[in-house]
């Protein structure tokens, strides 16, 4: 193990034995997970804010704009200006609605993102639950997120906000299967649901590389339906804002509107993530057989920049076909889903089984 | 107990699920209205409710001269200023009967073309921007900027110029503008194939677009559907073509026609559109006459009692102006045949039994502005 140097492991062990020798175990384990607790919520804002700024960049880039440049150097700060402005807002009650639901609605979506972070490993030992079922338990969460998109639409009292939840709900739900599909076809080539191991066996070489054309097909397959899952464009039809001006989220004002806005580019964060550990390597750095020098000089770059880096990188291609392709319609987002997505991962994981049985991968 | 139910059941009343689009919607362009009914996603029924943008300017032509009507005009389709100009201005003068020098003719004939480019370069945004490509909008208002630049420099208005007065130009043209008119061509025939790699060859584009909203021929006729709307059903209706007015019979170019009907061919007739207006701009660049920029008028105009009628093709369709005149130097009754307010009427004929999505992809490719049907 050559990357030993920024492996925390031993220093998270030091923590935990002072806390316990300090305290009594119930008090240390508490005090952990607040911690933990606290600096996920820290990393979930900053991330979430940094992910809109990164957008509006992204996206002024591609149309020959500037983008935000008045807060801070290069606008740096303005998504920390909007945030406060989106606190200090009025938060508009509406009549007729059924207030708990409306009020519920955004917490949901929001705890739903933050489950699902908790699975993913940032770097070696940077990890703050590591199951067995790994991929099987994100995958579970995140399809969680539906409930609040449906609560919202419904509890809102707003037509477009219905048609809104009511499009989200046949979309997630269908585009569920083929994220799923898409991560069995690399936990077959893996033999393991638990991401600290997908990552330990791509120290050889990453899985897009190893499981020949059924890992790329696999790699684009969950692109295209997670993109559809959290809901970005050109599959941002619960939103639609041309159509439906904001969706399932049109009656919502202030923070709670916030929430959406940072739960959604959280969720592509997740959705990016997991296709960097599984298909990219995670937080392991890029190595090539046989160039030791190449290698050790790989080894330098701290694991969490190398996770960092490949989830930007999805992130950006994300961001990529958002700006590029007009929306789909939501008869044919079902058909692109049901007749040619999961086929393709059907046959795609019978040909990677084939594959592994015959032990034709790398 | 099941009669009590039965009976309850019976007593709700089974109302159609309707939905406001608009007047504030982001995809109606303006204060525009529609109740739709809808079943599910599909739309059922959808009734158009016009007046919000209401500004009386018919009325208010009855209490202008000529040449203030002209600054009213503009505020109809604010999107071909010029050409709403032009339909008094050809009103006034053949009802006077003026000879309007040769140089303004071009001139006129050189803005008009500009200005459809102009108005085109924002449908392709907008349209793209209804079908959720929000890229594209900023394209066709990068190169339309380049076209209020030009419009800036001679006219001194980047949206509504008021430019054409009866009998002529307000002022001559600048003595860039030949050169900057060209340079601007040049350019844009380079941009427009960006146009088509972005949008036109997108395959979620064209399948959100063909066999959608689908206007036949015979409705369009039947509906009094004129300009690109009704050239991409097949039917020939360009007044340009058909009455020439102004240098229009001077030059050569294609009257584009498509029969398919559906969004994709909307579409697609005005990105044509867009070329054969680059021709006819270069046609006659070179050949401005020299002479006057405008004729000699009397200080107060002055129509002869009488009827009278003009027509001209904006970027939307047939534009027609109708005044009744008592001989005054305001007219007693003026009457706007706004292109918009005709093709809005087909929409709920051809939205019925598409989704919301297609609603709002067959209400952008008609291009509608809404202070144009509303006036």
């Amino acid at each position: 193990m050559t990357f030993n140097i920024y492996d925390l492991t031993t220093f998270f062990q030091w923590v935990d034995e002072f806390l316990r020798g300090a305290m009594a175990p119930a008090w240390a384990v508490t005090i952990e997970w607040v911690l933990i607790g606290l600096g996920y919520l820290l990393f979930f804002a900053v991330m979430g804010l940094f992910l809109v700024y990164a957008e509006r960049k992204v996206c002024a880039f591609m149309q020959n704009r500037i983008g935000p440049n008045r807060v801070g150097l290069y606008g740096f700060f303005q998504t920390i200006a909007d945030f406060v402005k989106l606190m200090m807002k009025e938060l508009i009650p509406i009549k007729q609605c059924d207030k708990f639901l409306f009020n519920l609605a955004p917490f949901i979506v929001v705890i739903v993102s933050f489950l699902a972070l908790s699975a993913i490993p940032f770097g070696p030992a940077l990890h703050a639950i590591d199951l067995d079922i790994g991929i099987l338990f994100v995958t579970a969460v995140s399809a969680m997120g539906v409930i609040g998109y449906l609560l919202a639409g419904w509890s809102s009292n707003n037509k477009y906000s219905l048609v809104g939840g009511m499009r989200s709900g046949a979309q997630i739900i269908s585009y569920e299967l083929s994220v799923g599909l898409s991560l069995m076809t690399i936990i077959v080539l893996a033999g393991t649901m638990k991401f600290s191991e997908i990552v330990e066996l791509q120290a050889a070489g990453w899985f897009i590389f190893r499981g020949h054309i059924p890992a790329i097909i696999a790699f684009i397959l969950f692109l295209i339906s997670s993109t559809a899952e959290v809901n970005r464009g050109p599959f941002d039809l619960a939103e639609a804002d041309s159509e439906l001006t904001a969706g399932y989220h049109t009656e919502y004002s202030g923070i709670k509107f916030g929430l959406f806005y940072v739960a959604e580019y959280m969720n592509m964060f997740i959705a990016s993530a997991i296709a960097a550990t599984v298909f990219l390597g995670g937080w392991m750095p890029f190595h090539i057989t046989g160039l030791e020098g190449f290698n050790h000089v790989m080894d330098f770059i701290p694991p969490f920049i190398w996770f960092i880096g490949k989830t930007f990188f999805v992130i950006w291609v994300i961001m990529w076909f958002k700006w590029t392709f007009p929306r789909l319609r939501i008869d044919q987002l079902l058909t692109l889903e049901w007749k040619y997505l999961l086929p393709i991962n059907l046959v795609n994981i019978l040909i990677m089984s084939f594959l592994v049985l015959m032990g034709w991968h790398f | 107990m099941e009669e009590i139910i039965n009976s309850r059941v019976q007593d709700i009343e089974v109302q159609d699920y309707h939905i406001n689009i608009g007047p504030q919607h982001p995809s109606t362009h303006g204060v525009l209205r529609l109740v739709v009914s809808l079943k599910g996603e599909i739309v059922e029924n959808l009734q158009p409710h016009c007046g919000y943008i209401h500004r009386g300017i018919e009325k208010m032509c009855e209490k202008d001269t000529y040449p203030q009507i002209i600054h009213l005009t503009d505020r109809m389709d604010y999107l071909s200023a010029h050409m709403n100009n032009h339909a008094v201005c050809l009103l006034v003068e053949n009802a006077l009967e003026v000879e309007v020098p040769e140089r303004v003719k071009y001139i006129r004939t050189i803005m008009d073309e500009l200005n459809r480019i102009a108005s085109h370069q924002l449908f392709f945004g907008t349209f793209a921007n209804d079908l959720g490509a929000t890229t594209c909008y900023m394209y066709g208002f990068r190169d339309r900027e380049k076209v209020l630049d030009i419009f800036e420099q001679s006219t001194g208005g980047r949206m509504l110029q008021s430019y054409y007065t009866p009998g002529g130009l307000m002022r001559d043209i600048h003595p860039e503008f030949q050169k900057n008119t060209k340079a601007f061509i040049k350019y844009f025939r380079k941009k427009i194939k960006e146009y088509d790699r972005i949008l036109t060859g997108n395959v979620i584009f064209q399948q959100r677009t063909k066999n959608v909203g689908i206007l036949t021929k015979e409705d369009a006729i039947d509906w009094g559907v004129t300009g690109p709307t009704a050239r991409a059903s097949g039917l020939s209706c360009d007044v340009r073509k058909h009455h020439p007015y102004s240098a229009y019979d001077k030059v050569t170019f294609n009257e584009v026609l498509i029969p398919e009907g559906d969004t994709f061919a909307r579409y697609m007739v005005r990105m044509h559109e867009m070329r054969e207006s680059m021709n006819i701009i270069e046609q006659l660049i070179d050949n401005i006459p020299a002479g006057d920029y405008s004729a000699k008028m009397k200080p107060i105009i002055k129509l002869p009692a009488g009827e009278y009628f003009e027509r001209v093709e904006t970027a939307r369709g047939v534009l027609g102006v109708y005044v009744i005149s008592d001989g005054n130097k305001n007219p007693y009754r003026m009457k706007f045949r706004s292109p918009g307010f005709c093709n809005l009427g087909v929409l709920n004929k051809i939205t019925s039994g598409f989704k919301i999505a297609d609603l709002i992809a067959i209400f952008g490719s008609l291009d509608l502005v809404i202070p144009d049907i509303d006036r």
